[in-house]
């Protein structure tokens, strides 16, 4: 039903249809309107037979989540940043269990300096952490991708997050055609798991392996996520079908053909990025835009058939491996090594900073001239960074950069100043 | 079987002059079977724990209970440990039970999830079953405990407490003893051995939840151990025992003199034995022959050096310990006149 919702409550909603078993509950900014919603629909009877437990912490919650998962029942939780960070043992465990737990992550920084808005380090950090992760664009998808994250992750039998940006979907009221219970009944058959801990049928989950099976039971777990390849598109055409719209699916082009500048993001910059892009076409670039909604499993050798013809590239991300530069620029570089393509790395809307038409065409300008830096730091303020790197090199032990670059932006003098 | 609140009618042993338990003097339903072909052995033989291991004994007591008491519907949770190691090399398990491992701290959560599946899913007739060490269970996995205590998760918790980290090479726990000898308190310095003043008593903060139940026991009382694993078992919500389990490798003692070892520990008053409902106590194992403390720590090489002169303190210091328990929870008989 169409509704101007909402993310948080959408996603909310979706989860409900597909008829969850065991909600955790744990409160981490900008997560929470979703269990929020949940737990209040749990308790007004709307999804059934569901336990919902508001537990103590976030490594409590995916706990949870591993033991209910592992009972046999439908089980959902979302988290956030720091919480993300808090559970990563408990994430860790999910996937080499194999359990096919459903996780919001509702994209945070991670601090510090302690920071509650949007970019994407929280899902870098699980990056390889065997869980699937699919991206969404906007609250629409964030709606129907939760549908089928249940479908795949039961299919393959590995936990599944869907990463929406923080506060910029989560808290954003938009029109969501909220998928129907009929609907979400006729994709999403009820969950039969492989193995579950039954007194009828006593097996032992999560014993200890030693060398002699340990990298088999990787390589089983990277071949699962490889299947998982053909079945995300698979379930997205499928979705289509029922429901009439495209949501899921591996990447997605929004003019990338034949092209000679394509700009590869995940998330809801594309929204920003399809029309700073129509208005540089139409200003007579060859510019085209790409999508990767499936970042684990990293669609390699799709992503390389859709950038073949490319003169160059441009990867647009919210993430930083400091020390290193763009984390996605160095997956797509890894998937397009057999060809001889430029990739500028641009990193972003780190902590909530506004990612705008305006500066992403004054990047993209320099995009298509070939006059990006390696890596490009999008919407820098150089002139703080500068201000206080001249401090560092007058200073031995200079102590935490952040408090002096507050201190240098809030322009209350000081900053500058060699008695620091 | 299920034990009926009848059967809650406290048995008196019999103690004869050696110390052993008069099994023989008990009805049939209540004496403690060892080998029958009705016996779950529910942790099977051909596991890989050390001679004399307490923790063992105490597990397959406890779970073979649950499992009576349960009517053989049962699912553990077990937290990375001693326990965990030495029953599941894969692709081996001693387990003949719905069994699992996932981390060192969550098993109270994995519980608790457990059982919030089986709910969500309708079963209503098995039960729940979460265990660790004492490592496991009161430091890493504290809050995970306190939180399924709290949400009164219908989860029946046993910590096997053998007063150190055992399975990393025995390093301190918040259960190791004032002045014991560990990895990480060496016997050297000026006070050598674990800090005084130091640990919590979890059965403690458990009650403090006001769960149902709440029980500490002991390998050396297997009678004691099996009823307070049935008196659990007639509560739902969430339980606590802890069960007093020497190990013979991280405390020195001889692998022989386990049960030996565990009785000292609750004669001299150094183990309390109490059993508490929704926060209240409401029995205690009163001590008859109260046997002196040092007769205990000496049977151990973690605590050799607290009899060497200049560690006067620390042998006063547990001493000390084990008066304040009989005061605490008035261990001593009313019949015998202690110190």
């Amino acid at each position: 039903m169409l509704q101007q919702i909402e993310g948080s409550a959408a996603v909310a909603q979706a989860v409900a249809t597909c008829r969850p078993q065991v909600i955790a509950a744990y409160p981490i900014t900008p997560q929470t309107h979703i269990v929020e919603g949940l737990g209040d629909m749990v308790r007004r009877g709307e999804v059934g037979n569901c336990e919902f437990l508001n537990v103590e912490s976030e490594f409590g919650a995916m706990s949870v989540c591993i033991g209910s998962s592992a009972a046999g029942a439908r089980t959902y939780t979302a988290t956030s940043s720091q919480g993300m960070l808090f559970m990563m043992e408990a994430v860790y465990n999910a996937s080499g269990m194999g359990l096919p737990i459903v996780m919001t992550v509702g994209n945070r920084a991670i601090g510090p300096p302690i920071n509650i808005w949007n970019d994407w380090s929280d899902s870098m950090a699980a990056r390889d952490a065997a869980w699937i992760q699919l991206f969404v664009e906007n609250n629409q998808q964030a709606a129907d991708v939760h549908v089928q994250a249940f479908r795949l992750a039961e299919a393959v039998s590995l936990p599944v997050m869907v990463c929406m940006d923080g506060f910029i979907l989560t808290h954003a009221y938009t029109r969501v055609d909220v998928p129907e219970q009929a609907d979400v009944d006729r994709f999403l058959p009820a969950f039969e798991p492989r193995q579950v801990l039954d007194p009828a049928a006593p097996i032992t989950m999560g014993a200890m392996v030693g060398p002699e099976a340990f990298a088999e039971v990787r390589f089983l777990a990277h071949y699962k996520q490889l299947e998982a390849l053909d079945l995300i598109p698979a379930h997205a055409a499928e979705f289509g079908q029922i429901f009439g719209r495209d949501s899921g699916g591996l990447l997605k082009s929004f003019a990338a053909e034949d092209k000679d500048t394509v700009v590869v993001t995940m998330g809801s910059v594309v929204g920003t990025l399809k029309s700073v892009l129509a208005e540089m076409r139409a200003d007579g670039n060859s510019i085209g835009l790409l999508s990767i909604r499936s970042y684990r499993p990293f669609p390699k050798q799709q992503l390389c058939d859709a950038l073949a013809g490319a003169k160059r590239v441009v990867v647009f991300e919210k993430s930083l491996a400091v020390g290193m530069g763009g984390i996605l620029a160095a997956d797509v570089r890894m998937a397009l090594a057999n060809l001889s393509i430029p990739v500028y790395s641009v990193i972003g809307g780190l902590g909530g900073r506004p990612i705008t038409s305006v500066n992403l065409r004054r990047m993209l300008d320099k995009g298509v001239a070939d006059e990006l830096e390696e890596p490009h730091f999008h919407d820098l303020d150089v002139d703080v960074v500068h201000r206080e790197l001249e401090r560092l090199r007058d200073i031995q032990r200079p102590g935490p950069s952040a408090e002096s670059i507050l201190r240098d932006v809030a322009g209350a003098h000081g900053a500058t100043g060699k008695s620091a | 079987m299920s034990r009926t609140p009848d059967s809650q009618q406290r048995v008196k042993f019999y103690q004869t002059g050696t110390f052993t338990v008069g099994n023989r003097l008990l009805d049939d339903a209540q004496r403690t079977v060892q080998a029958s072909v009705e016996r779950a052995n529910s942790l099977d033989s051909g596991h890989r724990a050390c001679q004399g291991c307490g923790e063992a004994l105490g597990a397959r007591y406890v779970v073979d209970a649950a499992l009576r008491a349960a009517d053989d519907k049962l699912v553990a949770a077990n937290a990375t440990g001693c326990l965990e190691v030495f029953t599941t090399p894969y692709p081996e398990s001693a387990w003949r039970l719905p069994w699992i491992h996932s981390l060192f701290g969550n098993a109270p959560a994995v519980g608790a999830g457990i059982a919030a599946g089986l709910r969500a899913r309708g079963i209503d007739d098995v039960r729940v079953l979460a265990q660790g060490g004492d490592g496991g269970t009161t430091d890493i996995g504290m809050g995970c405990l306190s939180g399924m205590f709290d949400r009164n998760d219908d989860v029946f918790y046993v910590c096997y407490n053998n007063q150190a980290y055992m399975n990393t090479g025995v390093q301190r726990s918040s259960q190791t003893p004032p002045a014991a000898r560990t990895a990480t308190t060496t016997v050297a310095g000026s006070e050598p051995g674990n800090e005084l003043g130091t640990g919590k008593s979890v059965p403690l903060i458990a009650m403090a939840h006001g769960i149902p139940y709440v029980a500490t026991a002991s390998v050396h009382d297997l009678h004691d151990l099996e009823l307070k694993v049935a008196r659990a078992m007639e509560f739902h919500g969430a339980r606590y025992l802890e069960v007093f389990v020497p190990c013979p490798l991280g405390w020195g003692s001889k692998p022989a003199d386990t049960i030996k070892v565990a009785r000292l520990a609750t004669q001299s008053g150094m183990f309390p034995l109490f059993e508490a409902e929704y926060g209240e106590i409401t029995a205690t194992t009163k001590i008859r022959t109260r046997s002196p403390v040092d007769e205990y720590l000496k049977l151990q090489r973690r605590f050799a050096h607290v009899f060497q002169p200049g560690n006067e303190h620390q042998l006063e210091a547990l001493r000390q310990v084990a008066e304040r328990n009989i005061r605490r929870f008035d261990l001593v008989a009313d019949t015998e006149d202690s110190a």
